[in-house]
């Protein structure tokens, strides 16, 4: 018997918008799918693989009028995109980790050509050694890039900061392309009930694109990407990209704010919680900050003043607003899910560098560095942090990160080593 | 014997349009230049340049450009994925309405050698693997010219390069033979590729008209000539060029769906040495003593391979 092949059809468990559990890498491709993109260059890394074959799936089937072509490296994917936006399209693509960084000569390049598009990056920790669960040292190699840096904390954010960041990338006064960040395994491959979107409400939000910027067309040649020669010229061109990203800030408010109006969901640049009279703050990005809202609650209830500041946007900094909601408070953490080594945390360095003139600045300002390589930050490690603050006196400060690591962590490695070499010496740790 | 034309048959019937503007920062004498004024020429107007890193990336610095048609600097490995991002833009915005059919364009990616064939080769093989509909042109001066002629792997048996001097280690200098760009193309199957040369405008000419007949990958494999990487005055360019070709150092071939012909056979030979002579980055194959062995490898390698092109395809004639 011959079964026919259906390839334009869906079921309609697919089709349906509204409230769906769906992981973030779905999420992610559902965003890509309800923006209406033009094009999906792509390569396949885990944990972000998931994201590329249900775009491959809705492209072949035709549910998707996109085009996607598998590039042979996140390097030519990142080119092939770039090349396409700054031709015209919408584009979307998604990498992670060691794809990330195989690509970044060209998240430099493409930022430069000042052409608007969409990454997802999926975070994972760097090799060496090679590993698959998520910390930020990926993502943050790419601070310095020129990409505008949104970072996610649940699924349903994933699906709003894609859309979100098709607006800025798009915006006028903009013009760059946005990397979001999502964690990992704890988002990347967990279901959260997320609320779809219809594709009518999504275009309200974001019409079709109209490229302000320089095409090719064979009417109107123009050269693009070309070179500088002399420091003047190139000064010139990397003040222009830092204005562009600072004037992403007024955008992304008043996005959010059309945002907010058809979905009733808004955000900020950065998302405090329990912070109205918090003596203590944790600061953090990402997924991690759902962990330390269930140990502030704990804390909470003890009688602990403790709050939590998410950092949503890197790139542009918000050094603005994240001063203004940490000025007066005793004591600050930063909680690195990367480590710079020889340095420490690299949010500490920044958050420290916008309190500094400040005179009204918390008088404490610890680093931690925790959750590298998807190692979970735990209810005993945020108790940790609170306490260092809480003992912490002015002055005392060693310059010094600190690693959460527990007892429980060390005695999992030395088991393993014994596992391994039953005649070895116990580790130092 | 050569292989007759079929779109031009003198220099009088190349095109008079001129695509690129005097006055760029590029060497005088430069073989690829001239070669993608050619290729231009042949091409017409409506074409966007995908540039990687090299020489002519000096074409276009801001605020001017001497291409007179479209323009994308890249990187240096990655030329061919930005051919793929255009050519694939084109066809999306025309397909769905966004942009008029003729404002089409032809997409050329525009390499060097160590471009071509070290760090942009997987780049350049993944887009013949997806069957891109573009041309690339590898204008091939034997060395990474830009920064002063090191060794790539396009680096000739014998030449003298910044990375190879000549020791008594390394009498030769470079001592690899010449990666072979049109085989690596051919083993990938292409609609079309070729070699071609400035000192012969209409064969170069010809080909470009017979390519633009198929769709797909197409690859232009040029010898640039490079004054100062080579070590000769410019003036004497199209005569290396044209040596190149009578000497069989150069063979003018194409491979039209893989059917390979060499649409210029040297009746004669002439000696390698006539080419090689002229050139400071072989100097030290003459003096202070003349290297006999590697001057009889590097002839005997081009004997051989023109024995068995005549043996294929005179014989494939007759």
């Amino acid at each position: 018997m011959r079964v026919p092949l259906v390839l334009d059809q869906e079921s309609p468990k697919d089709t349906r918008t509204g409230r769906r559990m769906l992981t973030g890498n779905a999420a992610a491709a559902w965003a890509a799918r309800l923006a209406d993109v033009d094009y999906v260059p792509a390569f396949p890394i885990t944990p972000q693989t998931e994201i590329i074959e249900q775009l491959a799936s809705w492209t072949a089937r035709g549910l998707m009028p996109s085009k996607f072509v598998i590039l042979d490296s996140e390097h030519s994917m990142l080119t092939a995109a770039g090349a396409a936006a700054a031709t015209g399209c919408r584009v979307f693509t998604a990498t992670s980790s060691q794809g990330l960084l195989y690509g970044l000569e060209v998240l430099y390049t493409v930022a430069g050509w000042r052409v608007p598009l969409v990454l997802i990056n999926v975070s994972r920790g760097v090799s060496a050694p090679i590993t698959l669960e998520p910390d930020h040292n990926d993502v943050l190699a790419a601070r310095d890039s020129g990409w505008l840096q949104f970072h996610a904390e649940t699924c349903q954010e994933v699906l709003d900061l894609v859309l979100l960041a098709y607006r800025l990338a798009e915006d006028p006064s903009v013009q760059l392309p946005v990397l979001v960040n999502m964690d990992g395994f704890y988002l990347s491959f967990t279901r959260e009930p997320v609320e779809l979107p219809s594709p009518e409400q999504v275009r309200r939000f974001l019409p079709p694109f109209t490229p302000r910027h320089a095409q090719f067309r064979a009417s109107r040649p123009v050269a693009q990407g070309v070179g500088a020669l002399g420091g003047p010229i190139y000064s010139f061109f990397r003040h222009q990209l830092h204005l562009a990203q600072r004037q992403a800030l007024p955008a992304f408010s008043q996005a959010t704010r059309d945002f907010a109006d058809l979905f009733g969901r808004s955000y900020d640049v950065i998302e405090p919680y329990r912070l109205d009279d918090a003596e203590i703050v944790l600061v953090m990005l990402g997924s991690f900050a759902t962990r330390a809202r269930a140990a502030i609650q704990a804390l909470r209830a003890e009688g602990k003043r403790v709050g939590l500041l998410r950092l949503r946007m890197v790139r542009p900094w918000p050094g603005a607003a994240l001063a203004q909601a940490l000025a007066g408070r005793r004591a600050v953490a930063v909680l690195d899910q990367n480590l710079s080594p020889g340095r420490g945390g690299i949010l500490f360095a920044e958050v420290a560098a916008s309190l500094l003139e400040r005179p009204d600045r918390p008088a404490i300002v610890r680093s931690f560095i925790g959750g590298l390589g998807g190692k979970d930050i735990g209810p005993a490690e945020f108790r940790h942090v609170v306490r260092v603050l809480e003992e912490a006196r002015p002055g005392d400060n060693p310059d010094e990160p600190e690693l959460l690591y527990t007892e429980a962590d060390f005695c999992q490695v030395q088991g393993l080593v014994r596992q391994a070499h039953p005649d070895s010496p116990p580790l130092e740790g | 014997m050569k292989v007759a034309s079929e779109f031009v048959h003198n220099l009088k019937e190349l095109p008079r349009e001129e695509w690129l503007a005097p006055g760029s920062a590029l060497c005088a004498g430069c073989g690829g230049l001239a070669t993608l004024r050619l290729m231009h020429k042949a091409l017409g107007g409506d074409v966007v340049i995908v540039n990687a890193a090299g020489c002519l990336t000096l074409l276009a610095t801001y605020p001017f450009t001497a291409v007179r048609s479209s323009w994308l600097y890249t990187t240096m490995g990655s030329a061919p994925a930005g051919a793929q991002g255009i050519r694939d833009a084109l066809d999306i915005l025309i397909a769905r309405g966004r942009l008029p059919a003729h404002e089409d364009l032809k997409v050329l990616v525009v390499a060097g050698d160590g471009a071509t064939l070290d760090i942009g080769l997987s780049s350049m093989s993944g887009a013949i693997h997806r069957g891109l509909d573009f041309y690339y042109l590898c204008y091939d001066n034997e060395a990474y010219g830009n920064t002063g002629f090191q060794t790539s792997s396009a680096t000739p048996y014998g030449s003298r390069t910044a990375t190879s001097p000549p020791t008594p280690r390394h009498q030769a200098g470079t001592v690899q033979p010449k990666k072979d760009l049109f085989a690596l193309w051919l083993a990938q199957r292409p609609p079309y590729a070729a070699t071609v040369s400035l000192a012969d405008p209409l064969d170069l000419t010809d080909k470009v008209c017979r390519a633009g007949q198929l769709h797909g990958p197409r690859l232009f494999h040029a010898l640039a000539t490079c004054p100062p990487g080579w070590g000769y005055d410019p003036e004497e360019s199209h005569r290396l060029a044209k040596l190149a070709l009578d000497t069989g150092i150069w063979p003018l071939k194409e491979a039209v769906n893989g059917q390979v012909r060499h649409t210029y056979i040297p009746d004669r030979l002439h000696s390698v040495e006539e080419y090689l002579r002229g050139q400071r980055r072989f100097e030290h194959l003459f003096v202070p003593n003349r290297q006999e062995e590697v001057l009889a490898a590097i002839q005997a390698n081009v004997n051989h391979y023109w024995q068995e092109v005549k043996q294929r395809e005179l014989h494939r004639a007759d």
